[in-house]
């Protein structure tokens, strides 16, 4: 069995991290999950979440939104539009975040009058984003709902 | 016969207009560098992406309760056209072939009575669609306060685009963007991203195809997914574009600049020649004065 996987980060615009690592803590849609080496093969969504690495070079964290991680046989790759590791997280970006969660939140209440789906999901997203910050130390400012 | 003054102003302004197209050359060659590095970073997140959804679609399938965006409306009546243009001009051929090829889908697609509906993005293409295509101009992205290509910008525009498919404002739609391949040659590519194709669909599926676990459903997955999909494809797309601009002004910048050499050449020839027939004529006159003494 194999001590070590491949780790990888990317979003969009760069690729953050690509490591070796002996645990990935990833925050899935329907809870955190830790992946090992020889992990089953798996694809899930990410909810806002704090990622956490832990390989030979240390332990790292990354803050991740939006995509998916794909669990597979070579290794793990995680998808998200806005990643960011721990130390690079500012209250600037959270608050950024946090006002696009809470438009689109709004937007969802005022689209979708009649059905609860689209008006929960970005309510939980919302939420997540919140529970986030709290997490990482950094204030989520008061967003007026 | 031009006199030497004339001639002596021409040349200074062709020189002046090599200065300006070398500068120009020397700015999208430094640029160029850094779009292409740009796209370069934004590959293995593309990639990826692209591989698991066309995993993802292989495994959904055709089946009826997959998302519209894959599956498509059932419909092919309203072909909407995203072309991707530079928003500053002095880049050769670029914009032209960009629009040359969605006119050619416009055509085709008028000709089948199908409903054609245009968004712009860059100032270039709106300028000369809407010479003839003014009425199927729906929306213009502006990008001219654009430095550099960000994900934001991708998103805004698939936000746009995905708005409309919700609200039964088209069934089909393109992207129109110049492909990079180096500097002297930019493709116009056209892309269909609604209903979504990927690159990885069929090709080598069976072979290695690992069984994956999915959480939550696959569906739901997709459903997800999709939406990114777009933007993710839009912004690759925007990309290219920014680095084939960048090529293409290189090159026709560089054109421009040996086409001034040759002028300047040409010009001096002339100069030193009529400077010479001037001379000549000088001393013929103070000969044939001496003579007449």
């Amino acid at each position: 069995m194999a001590d070590t996987m491949r780790f990888e980060l990317v979003s969009p615009e760069r690729r953050v991290a690509s490591m070796e690592v002996t645990a990935v803590r990833i925050p899935a849609t329907e809870g955190d999950l830790t992946a090992m080496p020889d992990h089953t093969p798996l694809i899930t969504t990410l909810r806002p979440g704090v990622l956490h690495a832990e390989g030979p070079e240390g332990e790292m964290e990354f803050v991740v939104t939006g995509g998916f991680a794909e669990v597979g046989a070579e290794g793990i790759s995680v998808l998200a539009e806005e990643s960011h590791s721990r130390e690079e997280m500012t209250q600037e970006k959270l608050d950024r975040m946090i006002e696009a969660a809470a438009r689109r939140h709004n937007e969802a209440k005022s689209n979708f009058e009649n059905e609860p789906g689209p008006v929960d999901d970005a309510a939980k997203l919302l939420s997540d984003m919140m529970a986030m910050g709290d997490h990482i130390g950094l204030s989520p400012k008061q967003s007026n709902l | 016969m031009p006199s030497l003054k004339d001639l002596k102003n021409r040349i200074s302004s062709v020189k002046s207009t090599r200065k300006i197209t070398k500068a120009m050359q020397m700015v999208a060659a430094a640029k160029l560098r850094r779009a292409q590095e740009a796209a370069e970073n934004a590959r293995p997140y593309a990639e990826r992406f692209d591989a698991v959804m066309g995993q993802l679609a292989a495994s959904v399938g055709d089946s009826e309760t997959a998302p519209l965006l894959l599956r498509g409306t059932g419909k092919d009546d309203v072909h909407l056209l995203i072309v991707m243009t530079s928003e500053k001009g002095l880049c050769g051929g670029f914009n032209t072939n960009i629009v040359k090829k969605s006119v050619q889908r416009i055509k085709q697609s008028r000709q089948e009575g199908k409903e054609v509906k245009i968004i712009t993005v860059g100032k270039k293409g709106r300028d000369v669609l809407r010479r003839t295509y003014a009425d199927q101009m729906i929306d213009h992205v502006d990008h001219s306060d654009v430095k550099r290509v960000g994900y934001g910008d991708a998103q805004e525009i698939a936000r746009n685009v995905l708005d409309r498919f919700d609200n039964g404002e088209f069934d089909r739609a393109f992207i129109y963007y110049g492909e990079f391949e180096n500097v002297v040659t930019q493709h116009p590519r056209e892309q269909q991203i609604v209903p979504a194709t990927f690159g990885g669909d069929e090709g080598e599926a069976p072979a290695d195809k690992t069984l994956y676990d999915y959480e939550p459903g696959e569906e739901q997955i997709l459903a997800d997914l999709l939406p990114r999909g777009v933007a993710t494809q839009i912004f690759a797309a925007l990309l290219e574009n920014a680095a084939s601009e960048q090529g293409a002004r290189m090159s026709a910048m560089d054109n421009a600049t040996r086409n001034a050499e040759e002028m300047v050449d040409d010009l001096n020839r002339e100069y030193n020649r009529t400077r010479q027939a001037v001379i000549t004529n000088e001393l013929i006159e103070i000969i044939s004065g001496a003579e007449a003494l």
